[in-house]
């Protein structure tokens, strides 16, 4: 099991949006849902390789900016043509104001 | 009216295909103006109302066109209703299978996809096909082997242009694809861009669709009257030229072959019923830049982003006024293109979009 990563302070997300964050030449995508809960995934779409923290949240939905492929961002499922792939997902808590993840 | 073959290969399994991907031309990085994130997030919301206050104005229009064509079906008088008919089915379902492919149109899903189905029979466009095949063209616009939907190739064929303006050869493709796709047959090219998993999807569509085109001239041949058929699958033709007159300036005469859509799109200023029918869609720049912006929010992300956007074309005459004389000249040499101009307020293009021998061919 690897260690948590601190990815970013829990404020420098909007509700019901993303984040881009980096880290060991990966690319990763923080999410802070509606209900103030925080989420993260692969960063790319497994479309075409767009950074889907450039893309739109809505309620449990994250739309990639390039073809408007769908995700639930929660579980990782792929919600829409044209993406057909599920993202991975990746375990996430908030400690101290802090965004962890655990990378693995 | 045609030139000599030409050099590109439009193919989408061709030498240019190939080529375009082993250059990295292909599923490329393109520019993009900067906005600030929450600028954008407000852009992008997603809201029913515009669209639904916009298709209930569709659906009625359809309506009352379609039924009084129907009234007035045997007299003068019914022209002037199926010319309104005509362009509501053959050409404004254009925009909405476009936007509601995009899923953007509606913030409820269930919506885009019953409107997006709809318009998609009207335009004869199989919804599956399409769907993936304009996923391409948003990755490769405008790329040579690589975009499904490039409208007018090089040198330009000006009579299948022309042709257009009346359907009739898009609607002989459709038909040909439909009855070729209800046969269970998936072309090569088409398998270039629909996934495996897709594809039957595309079949059980063009299959219930030749019911309905099979139904209706069914009743047309049991009515002995054209009527049917002049409400049902002839509007993509008499219909058609609104959709063609605008939508060839979407990328005519411009660059290909280029990863800036300020260089391969035209951003042009149409007048309310034109863009009424057309969602916006005459916002091109802006809309291949940053798909994700719903119709309704164009206008807006237009005023933000032009200081670093070519003027716009001020009208669609304008647009012709510019667009012919470059087709005519692509005739003679189909490396010509219109080069378009920055204002000096915008960041340059970048060199590697416009090499040396490109921007020789637009003097």
């Amino acid at each position: 099991m690897s260690d948590w990563v601190e990815a970013c302070a829990a404020g420098d997300i909007d509700e019901e949006d993303v984040m881009r964050f980096d880290h060991g030449g990966r690319t990763f995508a923080i999410y802070r849902s509606p209900d103030d809960e925080f989420f993260a995934t692969d960063g790319l779409c497994t479309h075409e390789k767009v950074h889907l923290a450039d893309g739109l949240v809505m309620d449990d939905i994250i739309e990639c900016p390039k073809h408007n492929g769908r995700f639930n961002y929660k579980t990782g499922a792929a919600r829409g043509a044209p993406v057909c792939v599920n993202l991975k997902t990746y375990p996430v808590k908030v400690d101290a104001g802090k965004v962890l993840i655990q990378i693995g | 009216m045609n030139a000599a073959p030409s050099r590109r290969d439009y193919s989408l399994i061709g030498r240019d295909a190939k080529l375009a991907v082993e250059t990295g031309l292909s599923a490329a990085e393109w520019y993009h103006t900067e906005i600030p994130r929450k600028q954008m997030k407000a852009l992008m919301q997603r809201s029913d109302g515009p669209a639904i206050r916009d298709t209930i104005i569709w659906f009625a229009a359809l309506i009352v066109s379609g039924a009084g064509g129907a009234w007035f079906w045997g007299s003068w008088w019914c022209v002037p209703f199926f010319f309104v008919y005509g362009v509501l089915y053959g050409s404004s379902t254009d925009s909405r299978w476009h936007e509601c492919g995009h899923g953007t149109a509606f913030r409820t899903q269930w919506m885009n996809d019953v409107v997006y189905q709809i318009a998609c029979f009207m335009i004869m466009r199989n919804p599956v096909t399409w769907r993936w095949s304009h996923a391409r063209h948003h990755t490769d616009t405008i790329i040579v082997g690589r975009d499904p939907e490039i409208s007018v190739m090089r040198p330009p064929d000006l009579v299948r242009a022309i042709l257009g303006f009346v359907g009739l050869l898009d609607a002989w493709h459709a038909m040909s694809d439909m009855l070729r796709n209800a046969a269970g047959n998936i072309s090569a090219a088409e398998k270039t861009f629909i996934p495996e998993q897709e594809q039957p999807k595309s079949i059980r569509i063009a299959r219930i669709w030749t019911a309905i085109y099979a139904a209706t001239i069914a009743l047309a041949f049991y009515t002995g009257s054209f009527l049917p058929l002049m409400l049902v699958g002839l509007p993509r033709l008499y219909g058609a030229w609104h959709h063609v007159m605008v939508g060839l300036l979407q990328h005519g005469g411009l660059a290909d072959n280029v990863t800036d859509h300020r260089l391969n799109s035209r951003t042009v200023y149409m007048n309310p019923i034109s863009r009424f029918i057309y969602w916006n869609m005459n916002y091109h720049v802006e809309h291949h830049m940053f798909p994700m912006v719903p119709y309704h929010a164009l206008p807006k992300l237009h005023e933000l982003i032009k200081h670093d956007l070519p003027a716009p074309t001020p009208s669609i005459l304008a647009g012709y006024r510019e667009m012919i004389p470059a087709f005519l000249r692509q005739l003679r040499n189909e490396d010509y293109f219109l080069k378009r101009e920055l204002p000096l307020t915008a960041r340059p293009y970048r060199e590697e979009f416009h090499d040396n021998a490109a921007a020789a061919a637009a003097e």
